[in-house]
């Protein structure tokens, strides 16, 4: 195996643990093809830390003498420092981390090297398949329809074989319109709100350039989501000038001339790099150890990335509103269609849908607006917020999206089903996993690499019970309405349970987590117990019966 | 007034129109047309300013800020009517005799000894024994009987054994407003004691021997350590500038076995001109992000909170951990000192966490040892340089702590935020005056009602659930996270835009898991019964019983029911203050009890939630600044006028 020889020094030590909150631990480090193991056999039981090497972002290695200390900052955002006796020994562990960190080829990746432990109840790479989606949509309307048209990736490589487009359009349309946008990604069917009818499409920008190009067909199949004499609104998540700007280079956005029945709203929502530096400057601030109030604040401000939560969420809102207070119909895009058309239309889904605030649901929402949507997970999520390389395709866009979601959850405590730590596995899996789900940019991808073949799916473990069961929300009472959330700065707080997560105590909080599930444990056993004693009794009692009278 | 409208601040669009009332004590607005009439209170004691701004085409604007971080503002047709409002509002908002206040006239229909029995509810008598005081090293001492003294202290205060009458009187004349040394927290586990002071008179180079022997006596009271700690709460610059006034602060070479520490908190003033400026940020319509943490950074508030609870933990350390007595003072002794002890006090006591010993904490620290209410909320018509939000601070940090030790409270955040309204109320005798000699003077406790008697009746509204007695947290020290722990400090919008409910989030977990603990005791009950109905039915026939039992079980099972229904479909009834007097509803009698209501802003916060909460989808709108105002459908035009506004312009 070729990871052997990528591990010069597979074993440590005497090598001295510091983790933030936890005594130091002096213990054995080994290096395996895919994992960082530092055991400890202080105390009776054994302490052991597994690392992933695709967990690790960045290391920084320093000497004192002979003592080699190495600095591993993980993409969950977690800090560790290794002690190492000798200069060799921790120059070679270091590099061995390095490399086996930075893997190149997809196909070296943990996922296709782990093996599940546990027993497949269900195959998480069936689980949510768009033909499901489109049986339910089947019972209340008959105007759309399952669309084969991209069954080779060949109209567009970044959307799934199936998608579900008005029935009233061919698929000699759809190839024609894939040629008007951006990557070939035409309109399709995001959400139909049940209550109105009212849709949501997602696509990427028009194809317009500088001399105004216009495409029938698209026209039609836009057209073809409304009702008749009712108009839509096309939100553009680009301001103004930046879409045209986007003409100069074939871009665009639809012109009111050639869509009379739309009205387009730009509702800038930040991008790439912006982000990624919003998100390093974040954590940078995190784990300032000064104890200067007021640079804390600052610093937090300076980093803007409370702004982009607002502006965020203040663009699903936006959208949720058109559809389920206007009655209209909806189409979002930016530029790609692959990022911030998808932060937008998942969370608009999570405002307006109670089945997307389901753990079911909220998987179903991920597989759906997000995985087979087409974000480039991989290279959204190759680095995070300690990576020293400047590439410029990653981006926090799926970080942001779960912490709107937590942000609408803090909110409104008893709406959601699943709690905190599953929309933060979600955030861990998405950046490094054992799991193939969040492999590839795109459907296509994905099959190319045979993941569903060669690796696990996460949703075939978290959807144990006894995963399910870690990340049910206790205080969960089903909510049918549309949930509103405040986007005031007084009711938005910063993600503490991502961004704090490794620099304060944790022991209080989940204590208190702990006694609201008692608390909660505690009445459905009463409850039962009353229930079944009542039923009992009702028993007794119809014997009873005749010989009272 | 007719025809008065009341704007909702974050929106200029949706505003209701009404009738003004202005009574003796309160200013009411009913508003016209809609069928429930809906009524907003506002007692006069709590109006903190008028402003009268430029007149429009609308009519004249009236902007009352009150003290319990309402704004409310008004649009009055007429501009000779608003002129009016204003100059009687003007009046009656700054009292210039007790007797004018609130509690002198409010009547909750309680006889004599009930009020009397309210009043003694919290008895510092007991608090002190319940510490272990007196014992070998603490005495009562009756120096100060007729507060001859000093007069801003209590008759009754606890010094060490060893510190004569003698001692006493010279060290209270060598302290500013003869505020000597004495007792405020005792450590039964191993003799260490908060005592407080007010700073020395020390100037440049005076002395005093009394007032050497009076620490020394401090330290022997804790015999397991050879010195003690003095802490001058202040910024070392001030203390300095004090020097040349002719006060100032410990000389270490001058006494033994002393540590000194500076500690700095900053004055009244400063805190004053804090509060104000986060409260603009609060004001601000529709602020960005930017703006908004630029904004708290820039008033400095949680600097200052945290700097509070700095000093706290410092001191609780000190005691718990290292055994030391502690000597804490700042200038006069009664604002950050207070602070100070009894954040300290907190830490170390679980007693003090507990709804019954957070009230008899203030009563020890804040009220029997004269801190200057009167001035410093402006009850009365007084000096504006003297008010300064300086309980506000301590009811924050105890906040701040609730949020880092979620069980380790058994009050909730409502208790907090129900007491400093009535510090600023007036409704109830307790916070009248600047100290226990002149509230003694006024007869408050034959004349008033006690605030605690009242928050006791109502315990179950402020109880936190997730408290536990024999939980972890709430047993001993607490041990707040001392590094890095800025981010900690968070900024508490359920007090300082406490009236604004669109902006809190919309489902309450401790309204939530307090009804579940309701329904479990029934549970309980209930179980009970059915037990012992189905022992009796094992053993034998008895029909009538079982026939009674029945229906009871019945109506308990209705109950259980709806309060599950109402929970799932309209979370916004759980915001905080329709939940917060479920237990005296109007329907229990008499005009008092309605009073009490009004008074408690029930009244007033109601047209904030019936005009957010939108039966249709359960919610309210976004930010409040959704174009589908009141409970009705949006029009197509309203709607999409403000979609617009609103969005695009954010």
């Amino acid at each position: 195996m070729e990871f052997a020889e990528l591990i010069k020094t597979p074993r440590a030590d005497n090598v001295v643990l510091h983790c933030p909150f936890h005594l130091a631990v002096e213990g054995t480090l080994c290096l395996t093809g895919h994992h960082l193991i530092f055991s400890s056999r202080r105390h009776d039981n054994a302490e052991e830390l597994w690392l992933l090497h695709s967990n690790i972002d960045s290391i920084d290695k320093r000497f004192v003498g002979s003592l080699g200390t190495i600095v591993i900052k993980c993409k969950d955002l977690r800090i560790i420092q290794l002690d190492i006796p000798g200069m060799e020994e921790c120059l070679n562990i270091a590099s061995s981390i390095e490399a086996l960190s930075t893997l190149d080829s997809v196909t070296l990746m943990y996922p296709f090297f782990y093996r599940p432990m546990f027993e497949v109840l269900e195959d998480g790479w069936s689980s949510f398949l768009l033909e499901q989606e489109f049986e339910l949509l089947s019972s209340v309307t008959n105007e759309w329809r399952l669309s084969c048209v991209n069954k080779e990736f060949s109209v567009c490589p970044s959307y799934p074989p199936v998608v579900i487009v008005p029935k009233s359009v061919d698929d000699e349309a759809l190839r024609k319109v894939a040629l008007f946008r951006h990557g070939g990604r035409f309109p399709v069917l995001s959400y139909y709100h049940k209550k109105n009818g009212m849709v949501m499409m997602r696509s990427s920008q028009p194809l317009t350039g500088t001399n105004g190009r216009r495409c029938k067909e698209d026209e039609k199949l836009v057209n073809a989501t409304l009702r008749s004499g009712r108009r839509g609104f096309v939100i553009d998540t680009r301001p103004l000038n930046v879409a045209q700007q986007a003409r100069a280079k074939g871009g665009g956005f639809e012109q009111e001339v050639h869509y009379p029945q739309w009205r387009r709203i730009h509702k800038y929502i930040e991008r790439f790099n912006i982000l990624q530096e919003s998100f390093i400057k974040l954590v940078e601030a995190c784990n300032d150890q000064s104890h200067n109030m007021d640079r804390w604040l600052s610093k937090l401000e300076a980093s803007n990335w409370l702004t982009h939560i607002k502006e965020l969420l203040t663009a699903a809102c936006l959208a949720a509103q058109c559809i389920d207070r206007e009655s209209a119909s909806v189409l979002v895009h930016g530029s790609e269609g692959t990022d911030s058309t998808l932060q937008v239309t998942s969370l608009a889904q999570i405002i307006l849908d109670p089945r997307c605030r389901t753990i079911r649901g909220f998987e179903a929402l991920i597989v759906r607006e997000w995985l087979q949507a087409g974000h480039p997970f991989q290279q959204r999520c190759a680095q995070s917020a300690y990576s020293n390389s400047k590439q410029k395709w990653e981006a926090p866009v799926f970080l942001l999206f779960l912490e709107c979601v937590w942000q609408i959850h803090r909110q409104f405590p008893c709406s959601f089903e699943f709690n905190e730590q599953f929309l933060i596995m979600l955030f861990e899996h998405a950046y490094a996993s054992q799991f193939g789900t969040f492999l590839g940019n795109n459907e296509n991808e994905r099959a190319k690499l045979k993941l569903p073949q060669k690796t696990m799916s996460l949703w075939s473990w978290v959807n144990r019970p006894e995963e399910l069961s870690r990340f049910q929300n206790p205080l969960y009472e089903a909510n049918s309405l549309v949930i509103w959330p405040s986007v005031a700065p007084q009711s938005l707080q910063l993600w503490e349970g991502v961004f704090l997560r490794w620099n304060r105590p944790s022991k209080f909080l989940e204590e208190a987590e702990k006694e609201r599930i008692n608390i909660i444990k505690y009445n459905k056993e009463l409850q039962a117990r009353v229930n079944a004693l009542r039923r009992r009794l009702a028993e007794l009692e119809v014997v009873e019966v005749p010989g009272e009278h | 007034v007719e025809n008065v409208r009341l704007l909702d601040r974050l929106s200029s669009r949706r505003a209701v129109v009404g009738t003004l009332y202005l009574t003796a004590t309160h200013v009411i607005f009913v508003e016209n047309g809609s069928e429930t009439r809906k009524e907003t209170w506002v007692l006069h004691s709590q109006i903190s300013s008028i402003e009268k701004q430029a007149t429009t085409a609308t009519g004249c604007p009236l902007l009352i800020r009150c003290k319990n971080f309402q704004v409310i503002q008004l649009v009055i047709p007429q501009e000779r009517d608003c002129h009016d409002v204003y100059i009687s509002l003007i009046r009656l908002a700054r009292p210039v005799k007790y007797e004018e206040l609130y509690c002198f006239s409010f009547n909750p229909k309680l006889d004599k000894e009930e009020r009397e029995q309210g009043w003694k509810l919290v008895d510092l008598n007991e608090e002190y024994n319940r510490m272990g005081v007196p014992n070998n090293y603490w005495q009562i001492s009756d120096v100060n009987r007729d507060y001859g003294v000093c007069d801003s202290y209590p008759t009754e205060v606890y010094v060490p054994k060893s510190a004569t009458a003698h001692i006493i009187v010279g060290s209270s004349k060598f302290r500013s407003r003869r505020r000597f040394p004495a007792l405020s927290y005792y450590c039964k586990g191993n003799n260490a004691s908060i005592c407080r002071s007010s700073q020395p008179l020390s100037g440049f180079s005076a002395r005093c021997l009394e007032d050497e022997q009076m620490l020394q006596a401090i330290r022997k009271a804790n015999p397991g350590s050879d010195f003690i700690y003095v802490v001058d709460t202040r910024p070392k610059l001030n203390a300095m500038a004090n020097r040349a006034a002719g006060k100032g602060y410990e000389n270490e070479d001058n006494y033994s076995n002393i540590k000194f520490q500076f500690i700095g908190i900053e004055n009244i003033h400063v805190m004053r001109n804090s509060l104000q400026k986060m409260l603009e940020v609060c004001e601000l319509k529709s602020p960005s992000m930017s703006d908004f943490l630029w904004g708290l950074e820039n008033s400095g508030w949680l600097k200052h909170i945290k700097a509070i609870m700095d000093a706290g933990i410092f001191i609780a350390k000190a005691v718990a951990e290292e055994g030391v007595s502690v000597l804490v003072h700042c200038s006069d002794g009664w604002d950050r000192t207070a602070q100070v002890c009894s954040v300290a006090s907190l830490l170390l006591d679980p007693y003090y966490r507990t709804m019954k010993g957070f009230m008899v904490l203030i009563e020890k620290d804040w009220v029997s040892f004269g801190h200057k209410f009167n001035h410093r909320y402006g009850n009365l018509d007084g000096d504006p340089k003297e008010i300064s939000p300086v309980i506000d601070q301590f009811i924050e940090c105890v906040w701040q702590l609730m949020e880092q030790f979620p069980c380790a409270f058994e009050f909730n955040e409502r208790f907090l935020i129900h007491i400093q309204h009535h510090i600023y109320s007036c409704q109830f005798g307790n916070f009248l005056c600047n100290s226990q000699k002149e509230r003694r003077e006024l007869k408050i406790k034959e004349r008033t009602y006690s605030l605690w008697a009242h928050l006791w009746k109502n315990r179950a509204d402020y109880l936190n659930p997730l408290y536990r007695s024999d939980h972890s947290q709430s047993q001993g020290t607490l041990h707040p996270q001392i590094a890095p722990c800025n981010f900690l400090y968070k900024f508490w919008s359920g007090m300082y835009n406490r009236f604004e409910k669109g902006l809190h989030p919309r489902q309450s977990v401790t309204d939530y898991l307090m009804a579940v603990k309701e329904e479990t005791q029934q549970l309980e009950e209930e179980l009970e019964v059915l037990q012992e109905r189905l022992a009796n039915l094992q053993k034998s026939q008895s029909g009538n019983n079982k026939v009674k039992s029945k229906q009871q079980d019945r109506s308990k099972q209705f109950g259980l029911y709806t309060s599950n229904n109402s929970l799932a479909n309209t979370p916004q009834e759980y915001s905080n203050d329709l939940k917060s007097f479920p237990s005296r509803s109007p329907s229990q009698g008499d005009e008092d009890s309605a009073l009490i209501l009004t008074q408690d802003n029930l009244k007033s916060s109601d047209p904030d939630l019936s005009a957010n909460s939108d039966q249709e989808s359960g919610v309210e709108d976004l930010s409040c600044r959704s174009p589908s105002g009141g409970g009705c459908l949006p029009s197509e035009d309203s709607g999409k006028d403000s979609d617009e506004a609103v969005f695009l312009a954010g």
